[in-house]
């Protein structure tokens, strides 16, 4: 049994099987930054930071006649979100409930999901630089009006030529946003979504927690997601009446190509 | 050109799918021709021939372990058998039963989770939009 202490919960197997289903459902489709960056990794629960290559120097040696420097690195963050079971539900479920009721995870899931997006796109103080904060590219307004998206997008596609940055690229869509080019049908009933993709062509993400729009390269080697543990179940404690899990990650992100990326204001 | 890495049509695939397969059918391809440079290689008399041939041979080393390694980070199972597996000494039918026992049987699911590190297996999601 490894950290995680899942063998310490009152779970059949076959419960603990339709929970990491369920959570995999869930976060599949809200973890966007993991469909647009680089990924590195599991490396495991025990791994804690991302090598830098560089150095800080230091002020005072031990002694005269040497010189200190110290090596940076990336700490990685440990992102969790707390949930509980009812034991009844759980015990309806080993019985072939079908219908149980799992919204405590499903709402964990989608937190941690959202919280990875923010982290990457807009950063988490303190821990991590996102992709809005270290772009040196001028914020573009995508408007209130979907009929100026693609002008913006296309200007921001443009912005990254100008920088050397090459495509494909991907579109990172907060939620309001993605609703709205999902249902928009330009002059003709041309799909909206399909004008960006071309502009773009690459894919558009739905990206909840992402305030207004991302424009980033798929070209790789500019943005690095590196995950030490990834997500997964652990078991905090029990009762009578319920099961308090968690689910958790341990990860760090890194951009490495800070001008590979254009935001999108609202 | 053909398009016969596909079994299935591909328009009904998922385009992660299809790149999967596209990579499948790469890696295919660089392990034949490794096969064929070895032949040629076994065969060949002349030196300067012999050295160009090792040369283009340790070329298709690179791109079958690139493409071995693609797959790898998309199929979180076939990385964890793998690592059963590969750069061990001793006997390997044996790593080989022990990594699928471990990997598919012992920790298809359950408390154990389905995963050796007991996560999800997620992982990267490029390709799956």
């Amino acid at each position: 049994m490894n950290h995680l202490l899942r063998g310490h919960a009152p779970i059949s197997d076959s419960v603990w099987k339709e929970l990491d289903e369920e959570a995999t459902e869930r976060l599949t489709p809200a973890l966007a930054a993991r469909k647009l960056v680089d990924f590195s990794g599991p490396h495991g629960w025990e791994y804690s930071a991302t090598n830098l290559g560089r150095v800080s120097a230091l002020a005072s040696p031990p002694c005269a006649g040497v010189t200190g420097l110290q090596r940076r690195v990336l700490p990685l963050v440990e992102a969790r979100a707390d949930f509980a079971l009812s034991r009844a539900e759980i015990r309806d479920s080993d019985r072939g409930a079908e219908d149980a009721d799992w919204e405590p995870l499903d709402k964990a899931a989608h937190q941690i999901a959202v919280s990875e997006n923010i982290a990457v796109f807009h950063g988490w103080t303190g821990a991590i630089e996102g992709i809005t904060e270290a772009t040196p590219h001028d914020k573009i307004p995508l408007g209130k009006d979907t009929a100026g998206y693609p002008a913006a997008v296309a200007d921001a596609v443009e912005r990254l030529l100008s920088a050397g940055v090459t495509g494909p690229y991907g579109l990172a869509l907060g939620r309001e946003q993605y609703r709205l080019v999902a249902e928009t049908g330009e002059n003709g009933g041309y799909p909206l979504l399909d004008h960006l993709r071309k502009i773009l062509d690459g894919p558009l993400v739905w990206a909840p927690g992402v305030k207004g729009a991302v424009v980033v390269s798929l070209r790789g080697g500019d943005f690095l997601f590196e995950s030490g543990q990834d997500l997964s179940i652990g078991y905090d404690s029990h009762d009578a009446d319920v099961v308090r899990l968690y689910l958790e990650q341990s990860f760090t992100f890194h951009v490495a190509t800070p001008e590979a990326a254009v935001a999108l204001t609202v | 050109m053909g398009f016969d890495q596909y079994h299935e049509p591909p328009e009904e695939l998922p385009a992660a799918t299809r790149t999967f397969a596209r990579l499948c059918a790469s890696l295919t391809e660089e392990a034949e021709a490794i096969g064929w440079y070895e032949q040629r290689l076994a065969v060949e008399k002349d030196p300067e021939a012999l050295a160009v041939m090792r040369d283009a041979q340790g070329e298709e080393f690179k791109h079958f372990a690139m493409d071995l390694e693609f797959l790898m980070r998309r199929t979180p199972v076939w990385r964890e058998i793998a690592q059963g597996i590969l750069f061990k000494t001793g006997d390997i039918v044996e790593h080989g039963e022990e990594a699928e026992s471990e990997a598919l049987e012992g920790n298809g699911g359950g408390s154990d989770g389905a995963y050796q590190d007991g996560s999800l297996g997620i992982g990267s999601l490029r390709g799956a939009m």
